[in-house]
């Protein structure tokens, strides 16, 4: 068994993976596809922009334009990888069509693949996503290959114009086969087949931009996923709020700092900062030296640590009011290694 | 030139120095011999940011006439600089009072589309320059081209730098796939021009008007084939046409790149490449280092954004979490405060493994580190502060 029906939490057969540059979509896709190939089943994980980022991430040798297996998992089921790249997607698709093989060559001798990809940037776009669309929709004696493709798109200042395909060629090409071409991909990209999800971190900058690329989407006709918090870290002072006795906060917790600029309190308990001679009391019974330059030193860190908190609450806030689901992946402490990979392919199932 | 401010070259990064040299900014920036920096880095490390805060540094510090090109803004940064709208062209920006004597700040944010319509308008006569500004392979190529925006930026700073009206210009750089598309836009777009496909393009019109279907090579006459079965005749005469109203322009376009190019190797250039301690950014800043390098481009140094700091060293990670875990109940306030330490504990760790990566690889250039700020930096004040954490005393 390598395909079956849509995971019920994700269904999609094409995951769109975008966000802020920074923001780790790439890691996300890759723990995607990994999340989605549980089951025994096999996915397919790919990229378009030339990076190899898959490459580095799984720290292998650079991907060829070749589907090949990246990794697999416990239950059987297996992730391929393809870095697209769009001079080998042009010679394809025209090879597939036309039959092209020795044109083909050459138009890449003449220099004309560069040329008509350097120049229309639409057109480019075609073959990426087209290709991805034959990977998505790609059957063998009646099955479809893939139960899943995770694409690792452009970052979110750029896809509105990369999965708007038509409307891009449409300007350039009016009609003909590549107008027809684009709009086989436009169709598979507006369906429930296909899904765009938003990474972001709980930094203001990324939730902004997820927010406006939310709205350009929204406004393109695109079918929306989730918004992906990835490298979240657990609000510690809010959730011991929760459990802390009230008198517990001490005099200190009357002079906390101001919210940032913008950052609305979230609802919910307030996050409470230890007193001085809370964290003393704490340290000596834990047998640590609670001298004054630690207590002092933690104090400060925690006053810091403080603004960051209600800073992530505001933007947690600002998130569950875009209208998508929100999922949070951990922050991973060593990095995004196999076994970190494992972790976030874990909470994304579980979402 | 100062000995101390001396770009770090091939030559320089052969004599490996031990240890890790701090990054000179306020040498940087007070060097009249220093006309434009450039920051460049991955996606969201902060380089508009640190573009930002050199350039009011510059101004208000060191007392310089100082430009600061920016490509893609925050809105809230960019509010900050008296930046509303996209309109090409520097604005003052307001800077404190108490600025050193003959300093100014301005701003502006680069407005791709007018600039390539600009430098169209300036290489052709208007009825042509209408021409082109109609033909929609020029609107799709003038506002979505891979590649555009970094010549677009290059561009400007060559228009910037003609005006002879500033002390430095600092530039960000576009959000670029890679942070080398900026350096290869130039090259880019030559090879492009240079390509036989242009060439054969450009046929008909060499020809006498006659079609270019009607051109038979060997190769061609399997090539136009080729061409109308896939892209289509209307596809292909709005090309020609693009093809042919550019071509007068040409050499001057690629003019204009190259010397800027020649502008950026020269030492009154600084590249200030960004990072933060992040694998990606950290990989990113060490390809680009070793192309300025290899290319033997002026190199300053490297900032790195957003590093934490524990101020308590002494209590390990370790340590930290058995306390949280044993006070658990007793003190629910303070094991959180012993677990929020310990992960910070552990990211500043990683932190410095990964800023290791870079000064392993290239121990002849000068790092600065910039310590995170739990909130991101929306007015001038933040920018000072950030100026200020970039100049350690």
């Amino acid at each position: 068994m390598t395909t079956g029906p849509v995971h019920p939490e994700w269904p999609a057969r094409l995951h769109v993976v975008t966000g802020k540059g920074g923001t780790g979509k790439t890691t996300v896709a890759a723990a995607l596809a990994l999340a989605l190939a549980a089951g025994g089943y096999r996915t397919l994980l790919v990229e378009v922009e030339g990076r190899q980022g898959i490459a580095q991430l799984f720290g292998t040798d650079p991907l060829p334009y070749e589907e090949r297996r990246i990794a697999t998992t416990a239950d059987g089921g297996e992730v391929r990888a393809l870095a697209v790249d769009p001079e080998q997607a042009l010679l394809e698709y025209l090879d597939r069509f036309y039959r092209l093989g020795r044109a083909g060559r050459v138009l890449r001798r003449v220099g004309a693949i560069d040329f008509a990809t350097t120049i229309a940037p639409g057109l480019r776009d075609v073959l990426l996503t087209g290709k991805v669309k034959e990977a998505t929709t790609r059957t063998e004696g009646g099955r479809r290959v893939y139960q899943a493709v995770v694409l690792d798109a452009p970052p979110a200042g750029r896809i509105g114009r990369f999965l708007n395909v038509t409307a891009e060629t449409a300007k350039l090409a009016k009609v003909g086969p590549i107008r027809a071409q684009s709009e086989g991909v436009a169709a598979l990209l507006r369906s429930p087949m296909t899904a765009v999800h938003l990474v972001t971190l709980l930094e203001e900058m990324p939730v902004q931009e997820t927010a406006d690329t939310l709205a350009e989407l929204r406004r393109l006709g695109l079918p929306l996923g989730r918004i992906i918090v990835n490298a979240a870290r657990a609000p510690l002072l809010t959730q011991a709020a929760a459990t802390a006795p009230e008198s517990a906060a001490g005099p200190e917790s009357a002079a906390r700092p101001e919210p940032a600029a913008g950052a609305e309190p979230a609802a919910g308990p307030e996050p409470a900062p230890p007193s001085r001679a809370e964290l003393s009391a704490a340290l000596s019974s834990a047998g640590l030296p609670a001298d004054q330059a630690m207590v002092t030193g933690l104090a400060a860190e925690m006053s810091e640590y403080l603004i960051r908190e209600r800073l992530e609450a505001a933007l947690r806030a600002e998130l569950a009011e875009l209208g998508r689901p929100v999922v949070e992946l951990p922050l991973l402490p060593e990095g995004p290694d196999r076994a970190g990979l494992e972790t976030l392919a874990a909470a994304l199932r579980s979402a | 030139m100062p000995l101390g401010s001396a770009p770090t070259t091939a030559a320089a990064t052969l004599g490996c120095v031990a240890g890790h040299l701090t990054l000179d900014v306020d040498g940087i920036l007070a060097d009249p011999g220093v006309k434009i920096i450039v920051c460049t880095g991955a996606g969201g490390v902060g380089k508009t940011t640190t573009a930002a805060a050199l350039a009011l540094r510059a101004a208000e510090v060191h007392g310089r006439r100082t430009v600061v090109l920016t490509i893609d803004p925050a809105r809230r940064l960019a509010q900050s600089l008296g930046l509303t709208e996209l309109d090409n062209r520097p604005r003052p920006v307001k800077i404190s009072p108490e600025a050193a004597p003959g300093g100014e700040l301005h701003a502006m944010m680069l407005d791709m589309k007018r600039t390539f319509d600009e430098v169209v308008a300036a290489h052709t006569d208007a009825g042509r320059a209408e021409e082109i500004f109609a033909n929609p392979f020029y609107q799709a190529m003038s506002s979505t081209f891979a590649g555009t925006q970094e010549y677009m930026a290059m561009e400007k700073l060559g228009q910037l730098r003609a005006t002879d009206q500033w002390d430095l210009i600092v530039v960000d750089t576009p959000p670029s796939r890679s942070a080398l598309d900026f350096l290869d836009a130039p090259a880019r777009l030559g090879r492009f021009l240079d390509g036989r496909m242009l060439r054969i393009l450009l046929a008909p019109a060499r020809a006498g008007g006659r079609s270019i279907f009607q051109l038979a090579t060997a190769s061609f006459g399997l090539f136009s084939r080729v061409v109308q079965k896939v892209v289509g005749t209307q596809l292909l005469g709005d090309l020609s046409g693009f093809v042919e109203a550019l071509d007068s322009m040409f050499g001057g376009f690629r003019e204009r790149a190259e010397h800027t190019y020649r502008v950026l190797q020269d030492p009154q250039t600084r590249f200030l490449l960004v990072a933060t301690p992040e694998a990606d950014a950290v990989r990113e800043a060490c390809y680009f280092a070793k192309r300025l390098v290899d290319d033997e481009m002026p190199l300053g140094g490297l900032v790195l954004n957003r590093v934490h700091r524990t101020r308590v060293p002494a209590l390990s990670a370790a340590d930290s979490e058995r306390a949280a875990a044993a006070v658990a109940t007793a003190h629910p306030r303070a094991a959180a405060a012993l677990r929020a330490h310990a992960a910070l504990v552990q990211q500043v760790a990683r932190e410095e493994r990964m800023a290791a990566r870079f000064t392993e690889a290239f121990p002849a250039v000068p790092v600065v580190e910039v310590p995170a700020q739990p909130t991101d930096v929306h007015d001038l004040d933040g920018l000072r502060a950030v100026g200020t954490a970039l100049s350690p005393a």
